[in-house]
């Protein structure tokens, strides 16, 4: 039918614009950036003093790579739905968008922000953490990408609700962390394989968690969105 | 006038807290009326006019709005709201949110129709500043433009001379008096001179 | 009334038997419970601890159920029982936790060994502790109703995923675990001798009513308590 396609372009222009609306506004302010890079700095800072001229074993270091982005990831993620809420474009955009749509921009504004701190911080951690190798790049990659994707959404919803209770500073890792932990254990999982030179297919069972987490979390997550998102 | 526009609502109410703000609201309009709501301040007239544009749902009772053939109609874009509590995305300037509304609308936009709107609210269409550096004034002024780019069939006003001078506030009347032409006004205020000749009135104080 | 009573005699067999009951290598009668190797008395655990980690687990369902029907109907009791049933399932949680790690200690050697069902039980404390910090953290009751349920629900369709993470990374310590003799999978097959199964079987009904006697009193004192700020 003519009306249903010109409604869900209607609908996907709705989220680009969402998406693309934060995305310039942090071009602008670089708030979330900003923090995140200072974040994965001073966290990679603190693990080569820790670990000084000794190494640590691969499941170690893969369980350290991931930790250094979890607490990166909560200093900045949050933004995009605390920052609606303190300037009061909440309402704003309440008028404007249905809010499953204003749900698919912001994870889309938080999973560019989540491969980009990913790609920075990988690059940072294999280059400076000298006991890092990854032998097996295909599973690295594929555990990469699937983790930031499960990451982002888990991290965006969560941001979504912290972002209407009144104190929000240490409330974001408190309620991401038991909803991100199967994901954490599954990417760390999949590292230390890689980093052990694993063969591609003995990963099979982590990237089934991965692609069943995600779904998961994204299906229920914008189910679930309008309710924490009207008042 | 079997395809005219009507807005409704029926036993209205809404509690904060398990106290109730207003309860029993009912009203009807019709195309080219006006709604006049009144009350002091607190009764919930904010409250009210977002429960009409459908962004908060009432503890009880329903809205309804559109066209006696289109039942159920009740989309974001029969809607245009002004408030002093409507927030601009101040970092970008007035063109832009124009520009930023009518995408997340999921509409296509008209840059030269956007521009003649802003001069008709008396704002300079060319301006690169941020709506941040706007006076309070002018950004009631961009507010205007945000909820008439869309061409809304109802039209919601809550304090709609808030923050104007002389000459914004006859702006905003010859802005009332073509929205009685086009469609439905809704008005919230404490000043009763806001409005010439509602059709309905809702006073909240007696709804308490 | 009656149920209470049953419930009370229940639990008071439970406690006395389960502690009370002799202990034999080879039981003569049926009053005697037979020694299993390397657990001796330490086995009288399974009356208490068992319970208590399944109440937490059922009072999870339970609170998540009521946070579905919160989010349907808008009815401020449904978010009552949801938070009540949390804030029982937290206690036995605890309970759980404390009953295991001083039992670990004293035959695995250690409190606490990050075992699958260690982890899992951990991860529900969490849960629970995050859910309590988001309900102190907003103040409008219609809001704090609806977060904390969307936060309940979001919770409970991630947690299921360490039943399929956890084999994957360690080996079990728990009946039921990865290289287990009777077989690994959530669900034990327990080899128990009758006189043991009809005490642990009576002690899961008995706090399962225990559970359903403290959910109500808990509901009834929340909506009294909401009844009198409401006036006052």
């Amino acid at each position: 039918m003519p009306g249903d396609s010109t409604r869900m372009s209607s609908y996907a222009r709705s989220v680009m614009s969402v998406f693309l609306k934060d995305w310039r506004s942090e071009l602008r302010t670089r708030y979330a950036m900003n923090a995140l890079l200072m974040f994965v700095v001073t966290t990679i800072a603190i693990v080569l003093f820790s670990l000084g001229s000794e190494g640590a074993p691969s499941d170690a270091l893969s369980g350290m790579l991931w930790t250094v982005i979890f607490f990166s990831a909560m200093s900045g993620l949050s933004r995009t739905f605390v920052m609606e809420e303190e300037r009061g474009t909440t309402f704003t955009l309440q008028l404007l968008a249905p809010p499953s749509a204003v749900f698919f921009g912001k994870l889309l504004f938080n999973l560019v922000l989540v491969l980009g701190l990913n790609a920075v911080t990988i690059l940072l951690y294999l280059a400076l953490i000298t006991g890092f190798v990854i032998q097996t790049l295909s599973i690295f990659l594929v555990a990469v990408l699937l983790g930031s994707l499960g990451f982002a959404a888990a991290a965006t919803v969560i941001a979504a609700i912290i972002a209407r209770a009144n104190t929000r500073g240490t409330l974001y890792p408190v309620l991401s962390f038991p909803v991100l932990l199967p994901l954490l254990l599954t990417v760390i999982n999949a590292t230390r394989l890689a980093s052990e030179g694993a063969y591609f297919q003995e990963a099979y069972g982590e990237f089934q968690i991965l692609i069943s987490y995600i779904v998961v979390v994204v299906v229920v997550s914008s189910m679930l969105f309008e309710y924490i998102w009207k008042d | 006038m079997t395809n005219a526009l009507t807005l409704s609502g029926k036993g209205l109410g809404k509690s904060f807290n398990g106290r109730a703000v207003f309860h029993d609201v009912s009203f009807s309009v019709e195309e080219h009326q006006t709604l006049l709501i009144t009350g002091h301040n607190g009764s919930g007239k904010s409250t009210l006019m977002k429960i009409i544009c459908q962004v908060l749902t009432p503890s009880a009772g329903h809205v309804q709005v559109g066209r006696a053939d289109s039942a159920g109609d009740g989309g974001r874009d029969l809607f245009g709201f002004v408030s002093p509590y409507l927030q601009m995305f101040e970092e970008f300037s007035a063109m832009e949110n124009l520009a930023v509304a009518m995408g997340i609308r999921g509409r296509q936009w008209n840059k030269r129709e956007a521009a003649a709107l802003l001069e008709r609210v008396g704002l300079d269409p060319d301006r690169d500043e941020p709506v941040r550096t706007y006076s309070s004034g002018m950004k009631q002024r961009v507010k205007y433009a945000f909820a008439l780019l869309h061409h809304p069939p109802v039209l919601l006003l809550d304090e709609p001379a808030a923050n104007l001078d002389a000459e914004g506030v006859s702006a905003v009347r010859s802005i009332m008096a073509a929205q009685r032409k086009a469609g439905i006004l809704v008005v919230a205020t404490n000043d009763p001179g806001d409005v010439d000749t509602p059709d309905v009135m809702v006073d909240l104080d007696a709804r308490r | 009334m009656a149920w209470k009573i049953f419930m009370g005699v229940l639990l008071t067999l439970v406690i006395v038997l389960g502690i009370g009951l002799p202990m034999s290598p080879h039981p003569q009668t049926w009053y005697e419970l037979p020694v299993i190797p390397g657990l001796e008395e330490k086995a009288r655990i399974i009356f208490f601890h068992v319970p208590t980690a399944w109440l937490s687990t059922l009072a999870f369902l339970t609170s998540m159920a009521y946070a579905i029907q919160y989010l349907r109907k808008r009815d401020p009791l449904d978010d009552i029982k949801s938070s009540a049933a949390a804030g029982l399932g937290f206690v036995f949680c605890v309970l759980a936790t404390l009953t295991g790690a001083v039992w670990a200690k004293f035959n695995w050697g250690s409190y606490w060994n990050w075992d699958p069902r260690e982890t899992s039980i951990f991860v529900l404390l969490l849960i629970y502790g995050a859910y309590f910090s988001l309900r102190s953290a907003v103040e409008q009751e219609e809001k704090r109703a609806a977060l904390s349920s969307v936060y309940s629900i979001i919770a409970a369709v991630t947690a299921p995923f360490f039943i399929f993470i956890m084999p994957r990374i360690m080996t079990g310590l728990h009946p039921g675990a990865k290289g287990d003799p009777n077989g690994a999978g959530p669900v034990v097959e327990f080899k128990m001798a009758p006189p043991m199964r009809v005490i642990f079987f009576a002690s899961l009904i008995g706090f399962t009513l225990l559970f359903i006697w403290m959910f109500r009193l808990r509901v009834r004192t929340a909506q009294l308590e909401q009844a009198h700020h409401a006036k006052g």
